[in-house]
């Protein structure tokens, strides 16, 4: 008999990544009245849990889990109209939280709820840390699999191929396990219309960061955050000429 | 828990520094830095040769003075350390001799540097912000207890880091009290630093023999004479804008070899399957910074400029007159890259 997966999604509200951030004139962030949505890593993440079950594989649940503002409950209503069965969410609305942070409050997750697999998007678009999966890991002593862009789980074994500098590996472990998704592993699909109506009605239940016993306490302090240096675009040329004369100006060449 | 690191002393030291200087996002003195810093720069390896561009650690390192340890372990550990002690700038070589530790896993990396990092009592640890530090120093980081700062492009101070955010669009400074301080460094953002020159001592570290539940059990490596594209001095880089991979092998492969350029790519072309995965350029594939970034058929979305707006020259060919590649590039031919590119290449070998 093989395990029954019980997997952990967690997912992130951050800015949508086609909107360009802009830092705000306090430089302490950057203007945050923008649309916002989910990671795009972790809607690969979802689509994966659930590709498990499509291809039918022992899944018993799907749990979608997300800390931060109450608006991160759309992300998690989206996470369960793509097919999570149920959703977590920790309301946190002084600050947001950081990897190790997050990590530490997902190990209690995964403990209380008894999860035997994560899957994690490999990185955030926003702050672009690339940590938290093997955070989790390490404070699991579970085995990691990140940027992973294919998934075969067989009874109790997964098989994962990782995107590393110049190609790809391909690693073996035994559940329980902890994933961290890459582009290439998916396409999320869209949530229909009906799937939209029928999440509205899976159970989300709204926790606190005290419920898990984690403080939240940020380690780093944002001294400041600024606008890069502009790039000046240095005009067009003429033709292929005028650009290797350009090149060859600039000392490219 | 990282209170048993903390080193009493250093801390005292620390806290009479901070004190005496309230503007504390101010870089401390060197000599006061010479005094406290301690860093271990974790090295690459792979089939007992050095990677080279693991040594931005070592360069980076060196911004904040002190005493620097360089870290290998695999099967032919001493060898590689026998390498490492001639960089420049380490003052010692700790290695461990264990097949065990060759395919760079972090299940049983993670320990093994937990132990030469108590070991050695060290202030901060570094290594490069590559697949393989990305994958193992958040796991050291969580063992130690530590909030790591990844992927830094600037040290201020001894706990004082830049590091780019919102795939490049804002710059964050920030402070860490942690101790050790654990940091992946943008290899871009750093002189790679001299193989020759050093003469380091070599000493073996503590191997704790962690058990490691994971296999590896193979890899696929894409095989190139070029440059290695994370390190190149030119990149020539298509886009979407090639259409097909016919096409992409037709016209980039001979533009690189007309420049001696490594090949790029964005995730349009990789995800029509125009070029390989780890040519990807951008906020989720490679950052570079070359001396000439040269691209066609690339529009120049914010995640693809992510990876690339640090180059010193950016050229770029596209026909639209308004893709917004033409806002950063220095030098814009608008024009169709099936005529132009040729006609570059050709142009670029006859000269």
């Amino acid at each position: 008999m093989a395990t029954k997966l019980r997997i952990l999604v967690p997912v992130k509200r951050v800015i949508d990544y086609a909107v360009k951030p802009r830092v705000n004139k306090a430089q302490t962030g950057v203007e945050t009245n923008v649309k916002h949505s989910m990671n795009p890593f972790d809607e690969l993440s979802i689509e994966e849990a659930v590709r498990l079950r499509e291809k039918e594989k022992p899944v018993e649940d799907i749990l979608a889990f997300s800390a931060g503002p109450a608006k991160s409950q759309d992300i998690l209503r989206t996470a369960m109209a793509m097919g999570a069965d149920r959703g977590i969410h920790v309301v946190e609305e002084k600050q947001e939280m950081e990897p190790l942070g997050v990590a530490k409050l997902l190990k209690k997750v995964v403990e209380q709820e008894d999860r035997n697999l994560v899957i994690l998007g490999k990185q955030s678009i926003d702050d672009d840390a690339n940590q938290t999966g093997q955070m989790l890991a390490g404070l699991l002593n579970w085995p990691q699999a990140t940027q992973a862009s294919q998934v075969d789980i067989d009874g109790d074994t997964c098989t994962v191929t990782r995107e590393v500098d110049g190609g790809v590996e391909t690693l073996r472990a035994k559940l329980p396990m902890i994933i961290t998704t890459d582009l290439r592993l998916n396409e999320p699909r869209y949530a229909s219309l009906p799937n939209i109506m029928k999440a509205k009605k899976k159970p989300l239940e709204k926790k606190t960061l005290a419920d898990f016993g984690v403080d939240g306490e940020k380690r780093l302090k944002t001294v400041k955050v600024a606008e890069p240096p502009a790039r000046q675009g240095g005009g067009k040329v003429e033709d292929v000429d005028g650009m290797i004369g350009k090149l060859k100006e600039l000392g490219a060449l | 828990m990282a209170a048993p690191l903390r080193n009493g002393l250093l801390r005292q030291a620390n806290t009479c520094l901070r004190q005496a200087r309230p503007t504390t996002i101010r870089p401390l003195s060197r000599d006061a830095l010479r005094r406290l810093a301690s860093t271990l720069a974790v090295l690459e390896q792979r089939e007992g040769k050095l990677n080279m561009s693991s040594l931005a650690s070592i360069s980076a390192a060196q911004k904040l003075g002190g005493s620097i340890h360089g870290f290998v372990a695999g099967a032919n550990g001493k060898t590689v350390a026998d390498e490492a002690a001639k960089v420049d700038g380490l003052e010692k070589v700790i290695y461990v001799d264990n097949g065990a530790y060759d395919k760079g896993l972090p299940e049983n990396w993670a320990p093994l540097l937990v132990e030469n990092i108590k070991k050695g009592g060290y202030t901060h640890v570094f290594a490069g912000h590559s697949a393989f530090g990305k994958n193992l120093l958040p796991r050291v980081a969580a063992l130690l207890d530590v909030q790591q700062i990844s992927d830094i492009t600037e040290i201020q101070g001894e706990d004082t880091f830049v590091r780019p955010i919102y795939a490049g669009n804002a710059i964050l400074t920030v402070k860490s009290e942690d101790n050790p301080k654990i940091i992946t460094v943008r290899g871009t953002a750093f002189p790679a630093g001299a193989a020759e020159g050093g003469s380091a001592s070599v000493e073996e570290g503590a191997d704790p023999k962690a058990e490691c539940p994971t296999e590896w059990v193979s890899e696929d490596l894409a095989k190139s004479d070029r440059p290695d594209l994370a390190t190149a001095e030119k990149v020539v880089s298509g886009g979407r804008g090639l259409k097909s991979k016919e096409e992409f092998d037709r016209l980039m492969p001979p533009l690189a070899d007309a420049l001696g350029a490594a090949i790029g790519a964005s995730r349009a072309a990789v995800d029509s399957g125009f070029a390989d995965n780890s040519l990807q350029v951008g906020q989720t594939g490679k950052n570079v910074a070359p001396q000439l970034y040269l691209c066609a058929g690339i529009s120049g979305a914010i995640q693809h400029l992510a990876g690339m707006k640090d180059s010193k020259v950016i050229a770029a060919i596209n026909k639209d007159p308004d893709a917004p590649i033409f806002q950063v590039a220095d030098v814009g031919l608008v024009g169709d890259l099936f005529e132009k590119v040729p006609e570059l290449t050709e142009k670029l070998k006859s000269s």
